[in-house]
């Protein structure tokens, strides 16, 4: 027998939620907690290139939880193999022990996987996607490998350049919403026409510009200062 | 120009980096204003497609890929929904990756000290990815309710931690669900960094109809994320 046959209500007049038409608009932001790590980094995930499983914290769950770090292999990445290693500090300089950091960047030749970068004349690369995830080391550090992008454009059919750049987001404890900058590269052309580190205040443009540290591969440094003295610049997107 | 569209602003839903309530936010927010940067290339694309290949293969039940050969523990609930641009389009072929407490409020996590027990037929992960309509949906357990050491006699409401990628690296968002019957929500510090009425917009609504006869209990909870028709964004 239905519901509507007995003569039951159906489901009663809410309180004002998630389905409320006058309340549509952008899901809020909510931080990722510190109990992340066996939900949202994965094996391989700062490993843009292949090869290698960093980027997990397999210390921080069980061992038989490895179901959800399953990533398949890649193919071969065209370009130069990089490091990109850094430290999350917060505001009185202490590491940040349970902060994730993403990067987004473009291919060797810089091309961007996805539809939104439809160029013909820069080649995608099949073996490389360009997103990488990591949670920080119990002393606040991190380490992807991936390829040192090519300048791209500011937008698709325009003539304005951006120098090499990587996105990146971090997110952890005590961080409700995602805080978004950009590392470029000390030894790259073109940082100083780039129209983005331009808006950036003179003295505080060295924040987004990794050193190279170290060679084989090639190394750069970007740490994080989420808040106050050398704080990093964040974007508005 | 084409090359030099502005982002709109933030949505009045969306909480502060600082929230003194939320402790930890004090030392971990930017005290530096935020510098705004027009519309490029780099944010307007993203992974979108790749969640497969990236992370692995999608795990829609989380009552049952545990480690152990039984079921979880607690109240089986179904979540559905869709994933939304600002303009009600569907996202389609979206990762919305999971994550939560079991139904003692217990993470798996080895640095939740919180005294009560794991489940061994329960890890509270799994990943979904949205059809062409942008629907998801996934079978769990209620998560309960948990102290933590915000302030004095702190718990977090039930929630479930649900994180999106979206068409490109700017619609990024990670979110956590409420229920509609907790009145944990109206004291939880970091539930009341968004503010009113907006709050709302994170509590998952019951639903009869999602409801599986003689399985689970039913709700419903859409993800709205940034961005008009997919990207770019309109001005």
């Amino acid at each position: 027998m239905t519901d509507d046959a007995i003569g039951l209500p159906r489901n009663p007049d809410p309180r004002p939620d998630n389905q409320d038409p006058a309340l549509f608009g952008q899901t809020p932001w909510q931080t990722v907690g510190p109990f992340f790590h066996y939900g949202l980094p994965w094996k391989g995930g700062a490993d843009l290139v292949g090869g290698s499983d960093i980027g997990a914290r397999t210390d921080l769950f069980p061992e038989e939880h490895d179901v959800l770090h399953l990533a398949p292999p890649r193919g071969p990445v065209r370009g130069k193999t990089i490091a990109l290693v850094g430290t999350v500090r917060d505001g009185e300089g202490r590491p940040v022990p349970d902060a994730m950091i993403e990067i987004w960047g473009a291919n060797a030749a810089g091309r961007y996987h996805g539809a939104a970068d439809d160029r013909e004349d820069v080649a995608l690369d099949p073996g490389f996607i360009g997103f990488g995830r990591a949670a920080v080391s119990a002393e606040g550090s991190f380490r992807f490998l991936t390829v040192k992008p090519g300048p791209v454009p500011i937008q698709v059919g325009g003539n304005r350049w951006q120098a090499p750049h990587i996105a990146v987001g971090v997110f952890g404890r005590g961080l409700i919403k995602r805080l978004v900058t950009r590392v470029y590269f000390a030894d790259a052309d073109g940082n100083e026409e780039d129209p983005i580190l331009a808006r950036v205040p003179e003295a505080r443009r060295h924040t987004l510009i990794a050193p190279r540290i170290g060679a084989d591969p090639p190394t750069y440094r970007f740490d994080i200062v989420l808040s106050g003295e050398g704080e990093t610049v964040f974007f508005a997107l | 120009m084409p090359d030099a569209r502005p982002y709109r602003a933030e949505d009045p839903g969306q909480p502060p980096s600082l929230f003194p309530p939320y402790r930890s936010t004090a030392l971990r927010s930017p005290r530096q204003p935020l510098v705004r940067v027009p519309q490029t290339l780099t944010e307007i694309t993203g992974p979108a497609g790749t969640w497969e290949a990236l992370m692995g293969p999608a795990l829609a039940d989380l009552t049952r890929h545990a480690r152990g050969s039984g079921e979880a523990i607690g109240q089986r609930i179904i979540v559905s929904g869709r994933v939304l641009d600002e303009d009600a389009r569907p996202v389609p072929d979206t990762v919305v990756e999971i994550w939560q407490a079991n139904a003692a409020g217990r993470y798996i996590h080895r640095n939740d000290q919180w005294n009560a027990p794991l489940d061994p037929n329960f890890t509270g992960t799994g990943r979904v990815v949205t059809d062409a309509q942008g629907r998801y949906r996934f079978t769990t357990i209620r998560p309960g309710a948990y102290p933590w050491g915000n302030h004095r006699n702190a718990w977090r409401p039930a929630h479930i931690h649900l994180s999106l990628l979206g068409p490109a690296f700017a619609t990024r968002l990670v979110t956590q669900l409420y229920f509609p019957d907790d009145p944990l929500i109206e004291i939880d510090p970091i539930a009341n960094a968004v503010p009113r009425p907006y709050r709302n917009r994170l509590v998952a609504r019951f639903d009869i109809d999602t409801t599986a006869p003689n399985h689970a209990l039913g709700y419903v909870f859409d993800i709205v994320l940034r961005g008009r028709d997919a990207t770019p964004w309109e001005p």
